[in-house]
């Protein structure tokens, strides 16, 4: 495992008596893409402006490689920012903007014109040394945000929503760019968005955050597959999220009828939330003779999504979202089949508290 | 058609209107004839004349220094106070800005003899000091008014996007935030020159004897007789004035204007 580049501890955070970081605690590993995913007033950009050294956590500490910078002022860490609104300066233009930080270190002319080079090379704007930041597009502009904060060489960049203002298909361009970019240059990046698909496409780690607490970290596969509580499942993707009783080990009661699973150590008729996606509940013709279903339903609406339908199926009293390639018309009586591995068990939350409890790897 | 000519006439005689009475001052200024109502030929000997006059060339003097010291003055405190006023929560800058909004909007003679109360209530002495800092004091909130709107529109990030680069709180504000709101600081400046050079009322109660800007020397050569010298210091006046509100104007207000 490779060591921790940051530590977070025991870090809370209140604005006017309003708590926005309670107790956090989180590490993350050298050469990281780590992103922190969660709901606007989740507390993901108070983590990182008090990474960046714009805010001073009430309680707690950061260290960066092994050294205690809760303190630091921003200009003394090695770490960049990319804002969300690009922050570029107007009255500069781009060599100059991306030059910037270099020059109050006082580098030499040639130095600064290898990096401005070498930099505007690597996010594909090779010749725009001249142009004024107002003239370039937005998706251009983030990218000059971007060259200018790694020609400082950060051991580690941190991005706030930095493609939050960019259209659709910009975006997932520029998703793939960033994943470039982390593995041309190594080092490690710290992503905070509250777009799902965004924080599921690029991260190595996810954090998800709900009030203040994370509500569990992880890859994205175990995010997204394993949802630790009904908060994460329900923001992750969509999902039914339906109240059922564990009967005993891989045996669980959703409606009324019983489901077969693969989880254990629940004990038995315990209560319990279970998550199963769209994509993962099966439809079944009833007319087929050899068709296995656990229950049945009737098709109540369709909307045909491009590379889906999405159907919603109406079966012991609960609204199934289905999403699926082949469709049924509205009114079809129809079987609803769920593979055992594909319904996720967690555990109910006993209080509020309990819900929010940080749950680590 | 006939409505196109109507909406022309309108508008000249809406500009003859404003315009006549400054035109005919101006073309009295090079009458060579003292008399009014004479043409007498075209010269520039009042003009020779006013530039010869000491008494007036010191009022001008003084104007000048006067419009440019509590400018700058006024300039600086104004872009300080919205400086201050961006770090506000908005209820309290809301109130604050409003009060420094009102002497604006306060009748000048009202302004004037409350300044002079002031002044002496406070034993300091009439003359150059006591008309700088009245100045000053009228000054300020037009700073205000063409600075904050510029502050408003600075992308907060940038401020700290300098710091996160390597500056310093200092070099961030020269380097980043101050060259953005230069312009509305510019203006500013160039208003508060020509509300100064521009002043009057608020003058005339806080002078003194013994000191004279242009507008009170005007004042006090009229008492005694109109003389042809006034015509060409009044033109001057105008002139000036009326480049500077051209230059306001034409400071770029917000480069993002495509």
């Amino acid at each position: 495992m490779k060591k921790a580049l940051v530590n977070l501890e025991h870090i809370s955070k209140s604005y006017d008596g309003q708590l926005i970081l309670d107790d956090l605690n989180l590490y993350i590993r050298e050469n990281e893409f780590l992103t922190l995913l969660g709901p606007s007033g989740c507390g993901k950009t108070t983590t990182l402006r008090i990474l960046g050294g714009f805010e001073t956590p009430d309680a707690g500490k950061v260290y960066f490689d092994g050294v205690d910078i809760t303190h630091l002022q921003p200009n003394k860490r090695q770490l960049n920012t990319v804002f969300q609104k690009y922050a570029l300066f107007t009255h500069m233009n781009i060599a100059e903007n991306i030059a910037f930080g270099l020059k109050i270190k006082n580098k030499s002319k040639a130095y600064i014109d290898d990096k401005i080079k070498y930099a505007l090379k690597l996010v594909n704007l090779d010749g725009y040394e001249k142009r004024m930041p107002d003239s370039l597009s937005g998706g251009q502009q983030q990218r000059i945000a971007i060259a200018r904060a790694i020609v400082n060489e950060p051991k580690l960049l941190l991005l706030d929503e930095p493609l939050g203002a960019l259209d659709l298909k910009l975006r997932q361009d520029m998703q793939y760019e960033l994943i470039r970019l982390k593995n041309e240059l190594g080092i490690t990046f710290i992503y905070v968005t509250h777009d799902q698909e965004e924080a599921l496409t690029m991260s190595d780690t996810i954090v998800v955050m709900n009030q203040g607490y994370i509500q569990q970290i992880g890859t994205p596969e175990m995010i997204y597959n394993e949802p630790e509580n009904a908060f994460v499942a329900d923001f992750i993707g969509e999902s039914n999220i339906i109240s059922a009783t564990m009967i005993q080990d891989r045996l669980v009661e959703i409606l009324g009828t019983k489901f077969a699973c693969v989880d254990e150590g629940f004990g038995n008729n315990t209560p319990v939330d279970v998550v199963i996606r769209p994509e993962d509940v099966e439809l079944v013709d009833l007319a087929d003779a050899n068709a296995k279903y656990i229950i049945e339903g009737t098709v109540t609406h369709v909307i045909f999504k491009g590379v889906h339908y999405e159907m919603e199926v109406m079966a012991n009293g609960f609204e199934w979202l289905v999403h699926s390639t082949g469709m049924f018309p509205v009114g079809t009586k129809v079987g609803i089949h769920v593979d055992p591995f594909n319904i996720q068990i967690m555990n109910k939350p006993e209080s509020e508290d309990e819900e929010a409890v940080g749950v680590n790897e | 058609m006939i409505k196109t000519t109507a909406q022309k006439i309108y508008v000249a005689l809406i500009f003859i209107f404003l315009y006549a009475p400054i035109f005919t001052l101006m073309v009295l200024s090079f009458n060579a004839s003292k008399t009014r109502s004479k043409w007498g030929g075209f010269t520039i000997k009042w003009y020779k004349q006013l530039f010869q006059n000491e008494e007036i060339m010191e009022a001008l003097w003084n104007t000048l220094l006067i419009a440019f010291l509590s400018a700058l003055i006024a300039t600086i405190i104004g872009t300080i106070t919205c400086l201050a006023f961006n770090y506000l929560k908005k209820s309290n800058r809301a109130i604050l800005l409003g009060m420094a909004n009102i002497p604006m909007l306060n009748a000048e003679i009202v302004t004037g003899i409350s300044l002079m109360l002031l002044f002496i209530s406070l034993g300091i002495k009439f003359g150059f000091m006591t008309i700088l800092l009245a100045h000053i004091t009228f000054n300020i909130p037009y700073v205000i008014l063409s600075v904050l709107p510029r502050m408003k529109q600075l992308n907060p990030s940038t401020y700290e996007a300098a710091l996160d680069l390597g500056c310093n709180q200092w070099q961030a504000f020269f380097k980043v935030t101050f060259p953005d709101l230069l312009p509305g600081i510019l203006s500013g400046f160039l208003m508060a020159f020509t509300m100064s050079l521009d002043d009057f009322v608020i003058t005339h109660f806080t002078k003194g004897p013994g000191i004279d800007t242009l507008s009170t020397k005007i004042y006090t050569e009229v008492k005694k007789g109109i003389k042809p010298e006034m015509y060409s210091l009044s033109t001057i006046i105008f002139v000036a004035v009326l480049v500077l509100l051209l230059l306001v104007n034409y400071t770029p207000k917000d480069k993002k204007n495509k």
